[in-house]
C-alpha cells in the first residue's frame, strides 16, 4: 500500500519537475503565450511571431530571476 | 488505380522521412549524452514499442490521426522542458565556456543520472521524441504509399532513413560525449525549444511563413539569442566581480 502511494505521489511530482521545473513563470508564460496565440489566430490575425518573443524574453527574465549572479 | 514509379515513391519518402529521422536521432542521442544511455535507449524502445503496436492497429488508418493536437502537447511540453536547458546551458556556458569535463561544476554533474533504478526524465524525453517522429514517418509512409497506390518502396524508403540515420547518429555518440556537457546542453536547449516552439504554434493551426523550413530559421534565432545572453551574462558577471 506505502509502495502504491508512494507512486500517486511520485508521478505528479515528476510530471511537475519535468513540465514546470525550478521556473514555474516560465511554463504560465508558455501557457498564455499559446493562448493568446489561439485568439489572434482564430481572429484571423498573424500570430506566429508571438511565441519565439515569448520565449526569448522569458529566457532573460528567467536567468535574471534564478542566475542573477551568474 | 495505377501506382507511381517505384523510385519516386522511394526517394520521396526517404527524404522525408531523413527529416524526422535526423530530429528523432538529435532527440535521443542528446538526451542520452547528457543524462546516460541507459534509460534513455530503454525510452527509445519503448516508443518503437508503441509505434510498432499504433502502426499495426491503425495501418492505413494512421494517416488519419490528428498531428494538430498531438503537436500542441507535444510542443508545448518540449517547449517549457527545453527552455529550461536552454537557460541553464545559457548560464553555465557563460560561466565556464566550453571547458570539458575535467573542470565540471559539481552541481551540474546532479543531472546525471546516477540512481540504480530507471531515470524516468531520459526515458520520457526519449519516448516522446521517438513516438512524436516516429509518428510522423509513419504518416509519411503511409500517406505516400496510399497516394502512389504502392505501399512497398515507400516501407523500404522510411525504414531505410531510420536505420541509416539511427546508425550515423549511433556511430557518433562517443564524439557527443567528449563535447562538454554544459555546451551540449545549450545545443540540445536550442533544439527542443526550436522544435518545441515550431510544432506548439502549428499545433494551434497557425501557419508558419516559411513552412518546414521556419525550423531553420527559428533554430538560428535561437542561437543568435544564446550567444547574446551568453556575453550579457559574462558583462553582467564581471561588473558584479568588479563591483565587489
Amino acid at each position: 500500500m506505502n509502495r502504491v502511494w508512494s507512486w500517486i505521489i511520485a508521478v505528479p511530482r515528476f510530471l511537475y519537475e519535468f513540465i514546470v521545473g525550478d521556473d514555474w513563470t516560465v511554463a504560465v508564460a508558455v501557457l498564455a503565450g499559446l493562448v493568446v496565440t489561439a485568439v489572434l489566430n482564430a481572429n484571423h490575425i498573424v500570430a506566429w511571431w508571438l511565441m519565439p518573443i515569448v520565449a526569448i524574453v522569458m529566457t532573460e527574465i528567467s536567468i535574471r530571476r534564478l542566475h542573477p549572479r551568474g | 488505380m495505377i501506382s507511381t514509379g517505384v523510385l519516386p515513391v522511394l526517394i520521396t519518402t526517404f527524404l522525408a522521412s531523413a527529416v524526422e529521422a535526423v530530429e528523432m536521432v538529435t532527440i535521443v542521442v542528446g538526451v542520452g549524452a547528457t543524462r546516460g544511455w541507459r534509460s534513455t535507449l530503454i525510452g527509445a524502445i519503448s516508443g518503437f514499442g508503441v509505434l510498432a503496436v499504433v502502426v499495426v492497429v491503425l495501418g492505413a488508418a494512421l494517416s488519419r490521426i490528428p498531428i494538430g493536437p498531438l503537436r500542441l502537447v507535444i510542443g508545448s511540453l518540449l517547449l517549457v522542458f527545453g527552455l529550461q536547458w536552454f537557460r541553464k546551458g545559457i548560464v553555465r556556458v557563460a560561466a565556464r565556456g566550453l571547458q570539458g569535463m575535467a573542470g565540471e561544476d559539481p552541481r551540474e554533474s546532479a543531472e546525471q543520472w546516477r540512481g540504480p533504478g530507471m531515470d524516468w526524465t531520459a526515458w520520457f524525453l526519449s519516448f516522446k521524441g521517438v513516438v512524436l517522429e516516429g509518428l510522423e514517418v509513419a504518416i509519411i509512409v503511409v500517406s505516400f504509399g496510399a497516394g502512389a497506390n504502392n505501399y512497398a518502396p515507400a516501407i523500404v524508403g522510411g525504414a531505410a532513413a531510420l536505420v541509416i540515420f539511427l546508425g550515423v547518429g549511433f556511430s557518433i555518440h562517443r564524439s557527443l560525449r567528449r563535447i562538454p556537457r554544459s555546451f551540449l546542453q545549450l545545443i540540445v536547449g536550442t533544439l527542443l525549444t526550436t522544435f518545441g516552439t515550431f510544432w506548439s504554434v502549428e499545433g494551434l493551426g497557425v501557419t508558419w511563413p516559411a513552412s518546414d523550413g521556419t525550423v531553420v530559421v527559428l533554430l538560428i534565432i535561437y542561437a543568435a539569442t544564446a550567444f547574446g545572453y551568453i556575453n550579457l551574462q559574462r558583462r553582467r558577471t564581471a561588473g558584479l566581480t568588479a563591483a565587489a
